[in-house]
């Protein structure tokens, strides 16, 4: 009965979402509120209906229901329940619904907060909203259905991918996803915004928060990413380059750049054009990364390719990226540039400049991951490439994007002055050049970890000096030092909020330096006793142990670790045996430290346990990568915080005065 | 305005027109089907006992058109599906000389025996514990089909399920060939 249910509310979802999107835009055409109000209902219908076939699909899961395909294909009665759930999203249908779950929340929160204060705006980017829902609700009654009957119905079932099985796999989806949804917010007010003609900051007002959640939940997924694929995979790395990494790092590139030069149309009505554009590739980005997973053309380590899914995609996303840059050309009289870039010394400059290098960046990977198809169809010769490529074009262009990072929110708008320049930038990069020099005496041979080291010290000193002028002319005014902190960060939160997050991406990139030029490892054939060294370390080979899980039998290695000052700890990596998978699977052990982790990836072995092959990782720095994830949590709570003494409802088109 | 003007901003959407080509080129390609550098070369030969106790030997099926399938019982759909389409073959072309060998994967034996009482299949079927056959026959995952000529030559590697019409244009085309 569950799959007849699950099936029928899908379809009704589907009906109501397209009827919606239809409503709303007529309501807009004929300004009938009555229309609107029916279309509304139909949002709050299709989100009822998309948590039905949500609870379903989980209830399926909890009760082993294998007469549902994706059940028996995704599942088997030794899965525990925990991943049961999780399982709901750990393959196409079921992550399908997932997106259309969470742009069905997005829609309501846009319904309850948009549709008294912005009349004409609405209406529109509800019918979009609606419109793109309709979309993932094809996908899941045609293409992709996750409700198909299985017949015979089988006695147990495949079960989970066993590489999911795994806590990061609870999280990375889910904010993956709320971050590639969340971009749709900000696309439809764009959308809405052309339609209308009222192509002012308007609709970059209103989304500009919008922004910053659908931006930080994708960072956050990113992270939790290269989180799950170091410490599962077993390969002693968090990223790849893998098409399918590349996917959500494009939209992540361009939503960046959408983020900054917002900031510029607000404060000087440049670039209108230029941010329509980044918005419409933001979206169609996040369209095409779940294309490419989705549809098989390019070969990944995330091989989903199955049936038409690919297809309805590619449609789609030629409807919309056609839709939208038409829209754009029909409105383009509309989008001339009301300032001018006055000198090329300037804040204006700075942000283009970052803009130029994000899309730029966006633009390598996205070339490096289709060239495989280019070269096929133009040569007819399979080619794959590589990190060594992306590692070669992408370095340069990040170096250049942190000092800009220093850079931008310092210096003057318009024209900046010599004055404004030494005030900002002497010290810091004097202190910059100085600590590198430090780190080149200590014994840092490697020029460029020098040269990120040295960034990374300028633009956490611009953002030191900074802060601590703007606080020091708040004392004046009488507060005490915490009050003045405190008080600066919430008065001007959004201003703070991204000094936060770039401080929490200079971790990142010191995380990433780190351990790219540091990072050792070794593999070596131990007997039962015997001992190896790797970087201050000893690691003693004590024997292995076998144990039967609900689902996987499993070798367990047994590690006694010691380091200079002694006995450190024990590390037990495994190799887990799936029935249904052709090789095994490798269970890490590790040990994560501040500066390096130790890290053991169980190898070949003999039976009788008497050796075993180990290699011995000791990473370092890799902890830096989670922590600047902590940091860029903070300060994207901090950006979103509403603001809190804030002026009345400004008229449409004032310049609101944030820097 | 003059007329160029007002076409200019429509190269805008028709910029993307060539990208979303190549896109829809990407799904007449398979980034998993590698060609073989073995077909048109003799295929290697294998001697496997089968489950039943039977040898199989390629060597003893010279002069017939030989299929040989790579399967396995947790390969679920793709064998599941293709197993009716090669027991329906075997049958049709048996008398026309043509033989089917099964070579079961990385499997264990319960469940595989389990799989060909379920599909009844009547042709040769054999383990390969050692995975020597998928080594040189450049097995990359389950199911792969190889088609052999009288001549004892790969003809033709089919990586995914077979098909009913697969299977019957390949069967021809082989067996219209003489030794």
């Amino acid at each position: 009965m569950t799959p007849e249910l699950g099936y029928a509310a899908a379809v009704a979802a589907l009906v109501l979402a397209v009827y919606g999107s239809a409503a709303s835009a007529w309501s807009a055409v004929k300004g009938r509120a009555d229309l609107r109000l029916s279309a509304e209902r139909a949002a709050v219908g299709v989100w009822l209906l998309v948590l039905t076939c949500m609870a379903l699909l989980v209830y399926a899961f909890l009760t082993f229901d294998f007469s549902v395909r994706y059940v028996a294909g995704n599942t088997n009665l030794g899965t525990p329940f925990y991943y049961r759930i999780t399982a709901v999203w750990g393959a196409l249908e079921g992550s399908i619904i997932l997106w259309a779950f969470m742009l069905s929340i997005y829609t309501l929160i846009v319904v309850a907060r948009y549709r008294r204060t912005q009349p004409q705006l609405y209406p529109w980017v509800l019918a979009v909203m609606l419109g793109i829902s309709a979309f993932f609700l094809l996908v899941i009654t045609v293409p992709a259905p996750p409700f198909q009957r299985l017949s015979p119905i089988p006695p147990d079932g495949r079960g989970l991918n066993p590489l999911l099985e795994d806590s990061g796999m609870i999280t990375h989806p889910v904010a993956l996803y709320l971050g590639f949804t969340g971009f749709t917010v900000p696309f439809a007010f764009a959308m809405a915004a052309l339609i209308i003609g009222r192509t002012g900051d308007e609709w970059i007002t209103i989304t500009r928060r919008w922004t910053i959640v659908a931006w930080y939940f994708l960072s956050l997924g990113l992270l939790i990413g290269g989180w799950w694929s170091y410490h599962v995979l077993g390969w002693g790395g968090y990223w790849a380059w893998d098409p399918v990494e590349n996917a959500a790092f494009m939209p992540w590139l361009t939503g960046t750049a959408f983020l900054h030069s917002v900031m510029i149309q607000e404060r000087r009505r440049m670039l209108k054009l230029w941010n329509l554009t980044l918005i419409i590739l933001t979206f169609s980005l996040t369209l095409f990364g779940t294309f490419l997973t989705r549809s098989g053309i390019i070969g990944s380590v995330h091989a989903f390719s199955q049936g038409s899914v690919g297809q309805f995609f590619l449609g789609f996303l030629a409807l919309v990226v056609l839709g939208a840059f038409s829209l754009l050309a029909w409105r383009l009289d509309r989008l001339h540039a009301q300032g001018e870039l006055d000198s090329i010394v300037s804040r204006e400059s700075a942000f283009l400049l970052n803009n130029l290098f994000l899309v730029a960046a966006a633009f390598t990977v996205f070339f490096g991951t289709v060239f495989p198809l280019l070269s096929e169809a133009v040569k007819g010769t399979k080619v794959s490439v590589g990190a060594p490529f992306f590692n070669l074009v992408n370095i340069p262009i990040f170096l250049a994007l942190i000092f800009l990072m220093g850079v931008g929110p310092l210096i003057a708008w318009r024209r900046a002055s010599s004055e404004n320049l030494r005030r900002n930038f002497l010290r810091p990069l004097v202190i910059g050049i100085a600590a590198a020099a430090v780190c080149r005496l200590l014994g840092v041979a490697n020029a460029l970890v020098l040269l990120c080291l040295a960034l990374v010290v300028f633009v956490a000193t611009t953002i030191a000096l900074d802060f601590a002028r703007a606080a020091r002319a708040r004392r004046r005014t009488g507060d005490g030092w915490l009050e003045a902190t405190w008080g600066l960060a919430l008065r001007q939160n959004r201003r703070y909020g991204g000094f936060v997050v770039h401080l929490g991406i200079l971790v990142v990139a010191l995380g990433v330096a780190g351990s790219q030029a540091w990072s050792t490892q070794t593999e070596a054939t131990l007997d039962r006793g015997e001992s190896m060294e790797l970087a201050g370390y000893t690691i003693r080979f004590d024997g292995l142990q076998a144990a039967e899980e609900s689902n996987h039998f499993k070798v367990i290695g047994t590690f006694t670790v010691s380091d200079r000052k002694g006995p450190y700890t024990v590390l037990t990596p495994a190799k887990k045996f799936y029935p249904q998978e052709q090789s095994p699977i490798a269970a890490v052990d590790y040990r994560l430290g501040f500066m390096e982790d130790l890290y053991l990836v169980l190898g070949e072995f003999a039976r009788d346990g008497s050796h075993a092959t180990i290699k011995v990782q000791v990473n370092r720095m890799v902890s830096w990568l989670w922590i600047g994830g902590l940091v860029l949590t903070l300060g994207a709570a901090l950006a979103i915080v509403p603001e809190p003494r804030r002026t009345p409802a400004l008229p449409p088109g004032a310049q609101r005065v944030v820097a | 305005m003059s007329g160029r003007s007002r076409l200019l901003p429509w190269a805008i959407p028709l910029a993307v027109v060539p990208v979303l080509v190549l896109l829809a080129y990407g799904f007449r390609t398979d980034p998993h089907d590698i060609p073989s550098p073995l077909v048109g070369k003799p295929a290697s030969p294998f001697a496997l006992t089968a489950f039943d106790g039977k040898p199989v030997a390629l060597d003893a099926l010279k002069g017939q058109v030989v299929i040989v399938n790579f399967w396995a019982s947790w390969c679920y759909p793709a064998c599941y599906e293709e197993a009716p389409s090669l027991e329906r073959a075997w049958q049709t072309y048996k008398d026309r000389g043509l033989v089917v060998v099964g070579v079961n994967f990385q499997d264990k034996e319960e469940p595989a025996k389990r799989f060909l009482t379920q599909f009844g299949h009547t042709f040769p079927n054999a383990p390969d514990p050692a995975g020597r056959v998928s080594v040189d026959y450049g097995v990359y995952g389950v199911p792969e089909t190889y088609f052999i000529d009288r001549k004892g030559r790969l003809r033709f590697k089919q990586v995914g399920p077979v098909s009913d019409e697969l299977l019957k244009r390949e069967i021809e085309t082989l067996l219209a060939e003489s030794a």
